[in-house]
Formats: structure tokens, C-alpha cells, sequence
């Protein structure tokens, strides 16, 4: 176990050393991440500006809320470009090689590439949130920090798992689905608003299909004391972020089968 | 003429042999779709105001853009980018044709193929379990097809132009991920332009992005009298004629300064 963290630290660095030769490109490139991912908030602010609530919620709130999924994200989006790229390496047999390795090809697979220009979305998702809790007056204690901490691992674990479910069902179709952009970009999208104001299916979806509201909306409520229109116990707020975690978990089981029925392309 | 023809075919013709990834971005695009529309519709129950769009107008928006996402000019040419890269781009150049033009139709192919794949079909769903509406009459109508072939042209030259970009920077990474973000934020993509504050509607409806998306659209839904159609047609052109112009220029700047990537 401490072998493989040593290892995947050794990747990184690797990765990191690597992408850190071309600094002018990654300074824009990450400028114009920080841009692009901008937009989103800029059409929170203009809807916020025409209708001054949404159910109740203010646009502090929201933005607070925003600003902890794509925090989580950008994380999670940065750490599994691997699994991304990993469509392309079934179909030109290049993962038989991660194969012949005496190490998991989940954990070879995430060592590949840490991609540091997502730090435009996470540094944009991070001064919103800054900016919302100040303006929100969030007191900070020890229990709201352990908690938004809890809350970022836990959705980087959650963003993690959905990325391994969509490269598992490459084993099987040699081709990574566009379909599960639905809930992994959707799911962004989905989440940085409250799930309350969705349809009662859609709800339900996210909080127990793909729990992604367990690893924003629910723990965020939490942190901004604001009493939950859909009825949810502060424990379980508190303890929600545990299921991406467990998610996690159980997405890398999944992959584990799906490599024991992987044929190669033998390209 | 023939010869710029020929090439939107061929390209037409490739594109559409990936029917199963327009399916596939079908159902990406309902749920999208289906997302958009809820969130405008919670912002629409929170408050009893008169507001500048009805919340039906809204959705009807929403499908719409859905259907012609495609249109947009978003993505580069791949191709383009890799022939620029690796130096390909130097066949190109002893082409015995106009070098803009016919750059140019290969945007305008890249950008009506697709969305003549997805648009029919995903219109269908959008009217028949979406609660999209019909046109508000048919002048809206007859005024909506003209604004969508001004929209066209003008998408085309604006994806000429970003993909002309390329030859400074080399790389795309950057254009790709800001070219979306600036058109669908300027064309009335993700807000409709009604809803912005003032201040901002006047920008916005000076800037060429808006015939994109917001002219077409609203006359569909007779948000626009089909009266003004001449007047926004025009806005659409004298934009369409100023980036083919500025284009042209920033290509011949961009060739005398390119170099032919070897290897």
C-alpha cells in the first residue's frame, strides 16, 4: 500500500516536470480554462440579477455551492485524465502493456497524467466560494472545515468513480460512451444548483442513481446552517460525503471484473 | 465554383458517416436540454414578476438551441489543426484555388452536416414529449429559415476565422476551450439576451454573436415581429461581410509568416 502511494507520487512528479517545460503554455493554457469554466458563474450572476432568488435560495448560496462541486471537479477532472485517454489505449492495444506490470492498472492508469492547467477551473471555483462565504458571514469552525474537507475528498471520489464506470464499459465496447458525459459534465451542472429545484425523478436520480447531491447539496446545507426544504437529518448531511468515498470503492471493483474480461484489440 | 462545391460535399458526405455518435449525442443533448429547462423553470417560479421572455418562449429557446448546438461556431477543424502542426498545411498552399474560400466552405460543411443530422430528429422529441412549441405564425416561420441561412453564413466565417487563428498559436488547446465559452455566453445560448441587465442587452445586440442564436430563435417564437427581419438580416450580413474581410487579411498575414513545420 505504501509502495503504491510512493509510486503514484513518483508519477506525478513525473507528469508534473513534464508539463512544467512549456510554463508560457501552461500559464495560458490554464487562463483560458479559468475563463472558459467563467462563463457558468457569469450566467449564475445575470439570472441571479433578473430574478434576485431561486426558491429561496439567495445567490451567495448558490454561488457557495457552485464553488464547492467544481472544486471537487477540477480535482477529480485533473487526477483521472488516465481513464480519459484510456479508450484510445484499448483500441490501439497500448493498456496490454500496463498489463505486463506488477502493479494495478487502475493505479498506472491514474499515475499517467495529473493535467495542471485544470487549476483555471479550481482557482475560479475557489475564489466564488471564497467570495460567497464572505459575503454569507460563514462563521469557519473546526466542524465546517473538517466538514468541507470531507466534502471535497468525498466529490473527487464521486467525479473519480463516474470516470472509471465510463472507462469499465470500455472493456466491453472498445469505445468510450459520450453518454456518460450526461451525468459527469451534467452532473456538474446538474449539482452547482440546489437539487430542490429540480423535478422529484431528477432528485432521486442524483441523490441515489448517481449521489452526487450527497457530495454538494447535502453537506453544503451544513455548512451555511440553512434548513433543508426536502426534510434531510443534519446527520445525514454530515455523513453524506462517506458515499462518494464508498462509491469510489465500489467503481474500482467494477473495474477490476471488467479487466478480467478484457480481450485485446491486438492492433 | 465547382471546385468549393465539391468540397463541401465531400465533406458533407463524411460526416455523415458517424450516425451512431449523432444518436449518441442526441441523448446527451435531451438531458442537457432537460437540465437548462428546469433550471429556468425554478428561476420563473421564484418570482411573480413580468419578465422580459414567458417562461413557454424560454423553453421553446431552450429546445431550439439544443437542436442547433451544432451550428455554432465551437470546435476547430481537427484537420486543420494537425495539417498546420505538421507542417500538411504547405499542400494547401499549392492548391489552384482561393485559400479563404476554401477554408471557408469546409467551415460551412463542418457546420451544416452535423446539424442536419441531429436537428430533425431531436426537434421531434423536443415537440412531442419536451412541450416544445410551433413557430408563432407562419411569417415567424418564413423569417426564421432566412435568419437561420444568415446565421449560417456567419458562423461559418467566424469558425474560418478562429481556425485562421491557429496559425499564430499553433497550438488549439486555447481557441478550443475559449471559443465556446465566448460564443455561447455572447450569442444568448445559456441566458436568452432578454434576461440580461440592459446595460449589457445593448452590447450584446451590437456584437455579431447574437445573430447566432438570438435573432433566429426569437423570431421563431415571435418574441421579434417578422417585420424587423430586414433590419437584423442585415446586422447578420454587414457582420458576416467585416469577419470574411478581416479574415482574409489575417490569413494572407498568417501565411507570409507561417513556417512549414518539416518532419
Amino acid at each position: 500500500m505504501l509502495n503504491s502511494v510512493h509510486l503514484y507520487m513518483r508519477y506525478i512528479e513525473i507528469s508534473v516536470r513534464g508539463q512544467m517545460q512549456y510554463r508560457a503554455s501552461f500559464v495560458m493554457l490554464s487562463m483560458g480554462h479559468l475563463l472558459a469554466t467563467g462563463v457558468e458563474f457569469v450566467a449564475i450572476l445575470v439570472l441571479f440579477a433578473r430574478f434576485d432568488n431561486l426558491q429561496g435560495w439567495t445567490l451567495h448560496e448558490v454561488a457557495f455551492l457552485y464553488g464547492m462541486v467544481n472544486i471537487a471537479f477540477s480535482i477529480a477532472d485533473a487526477a483521472a485524465r488516465g481513464f480519459d485517454l484510456f479508450g484510445n489505449m484499448v483500441k490501439s492495444g497500448d493498456f496490454d502493456r500496463l498489463l505486463t506490470r506488477p502493479r494495478s492498472t487502475a493505479l498506472q492508469l491514474a499515475g499517467q497524467e495529473l493535467t495542471l492547467r485544470r487549476v483555471g477551473r479550481f482557482a475560479q471555483g475557489f475564489g466564488v466560494m471564497i467570495w460567497a462565504s464572505v459575503a454569507m458571514d460563514v462563521s469557519w469552525s473546526a466542524t465546517d472545515v473538517a466538514l468541507l474537507m470531507m466534502v471535497v475528498t468525498g466529490g473527487v471520489c464521486m467525479f473519480m468513480g463516474l470516470v472509471v464506470i465510463q472507462a469499465t464499459l470500455a472493456f466491453w465496447t472498445t469505445e468510450t460512451l459520450e453518454i456518460m458525459n450526461t451525468v459527469t459534465y451534467g452532473g456538474v451542472e446538474t449539482t452547482q444548483y440546489p437539487i430542490a429545484i429540480y423535478r422529484p425523478w431528477f432528485q432521486r436520480l442524483f441523490t441515489f442513481g448517481v449521489p452526487l447531491a450527497c457530495v454538494s447539496y447535502f453537506p453544503a446545507l451544513a455548512i451555511i446552517g440553512k434548513p433543508d426544504p426536502l426534510g434531510s437529518p443534519l446527520w445525514f448531511q454530515y455523513a453524506a460525503p462517506l458515499i462518494g468515498v464508498a462509491f469510489l470503492m465500489v467503481t474500482l471493483r467494477l473495474w477490476r471484473f471488467g479487466e478480467r474480461h478484457y480481450l485485446s484489440t491486438g492492433s | 465554383m465547382k471546385s468549393y462545391w465539391a468540397v463541401v460535399s465531400a465533406r458533407f458526405r463524411e460526416l455523415l458517416q458517424y450516425r451512431a455518435a449523432a444518436v449518441a449525442g442526441m441523448g446527451t443533448q435531451l438531458f442537457w436540454g432537460l437540465i437548462r429547462v428546469m433550471i429556468f423553470e425554478a428561476f420563473y417560479r421564484s418570482s411573480a414578476a413580468e419578465h422580459p421572455m414567458e417562461i413557454d418562449e424560454v423553453t421553446t429557446y431552450v429546445w431550439l438551441g439544443q437542436a442547433f448546438l451544432a451550428l455554432l461556431p465551437w470546435n476547430l477543424d481537427l484537420n486543420l489543426r494537425n495539417q498546420i502542426r505538421t507542417g500538411g498545411v504547405g499542400y494547401e498552399l499549392i492548391r489552384p484555388v482561393d485559400l479563404y474560400a476554401y477554408w471557408f466552405s469546409r467551415s460551412l460543411a463542418w457546420r451544416t452536416a452535423p446539424t442536419l443530422l441531429r436537428a430533425p430528429l431531436l426537434i421531434l422529441f423536443a415537440f412531442i414529449i419536451m412541450g416544445m412549441h410551433t413557430p408563432a405564425s407562419w411569417e415567424a416561420a418564413g423569417a426564421f429559415i432566412i435568419a437561420m441561412a444568415g446565421a449560417v453564413l456567419l458562423s461559418a466565417a467566424l469558425s474560418t476565422l478562429f481556425n485562421i487563428s491557429i496559425l499564430w498559436t499553433l497550438s488549439a488547446d486555447g481557441m478550443l476551450g475559449l471559443a465556446p465559452a465566448i460564443v455561447t455566453i455572447l450569442s444568448g445560448m445559456i441566458v436568452p439576451i432578454p434576461l440580461f441587465p440592459e446595460w449589457a442587452q445593448t452590447i450584446l445586440n451590437f456584437l455579431p454573436f447574437r445573430g447566432l442564436v438570438d435573432t433566429p430563435f426569437r423570431l421563431y417564437l415571435g418574441h421579434i415581429p417578422p417585420g424587423d427581419l430586414p433590419m437584423l438580416l442585415a446586422h447578420q450580413l454587414a457582420w458576416t461581410v467585416a469577419i470574411v474581410i478581416f479574415g482574409r487579411w489575417a490569413l494572407s498575414r498568417g501565411l507570409r509568416r507561417v513556417v512549414i513545420q518539416g518532419g
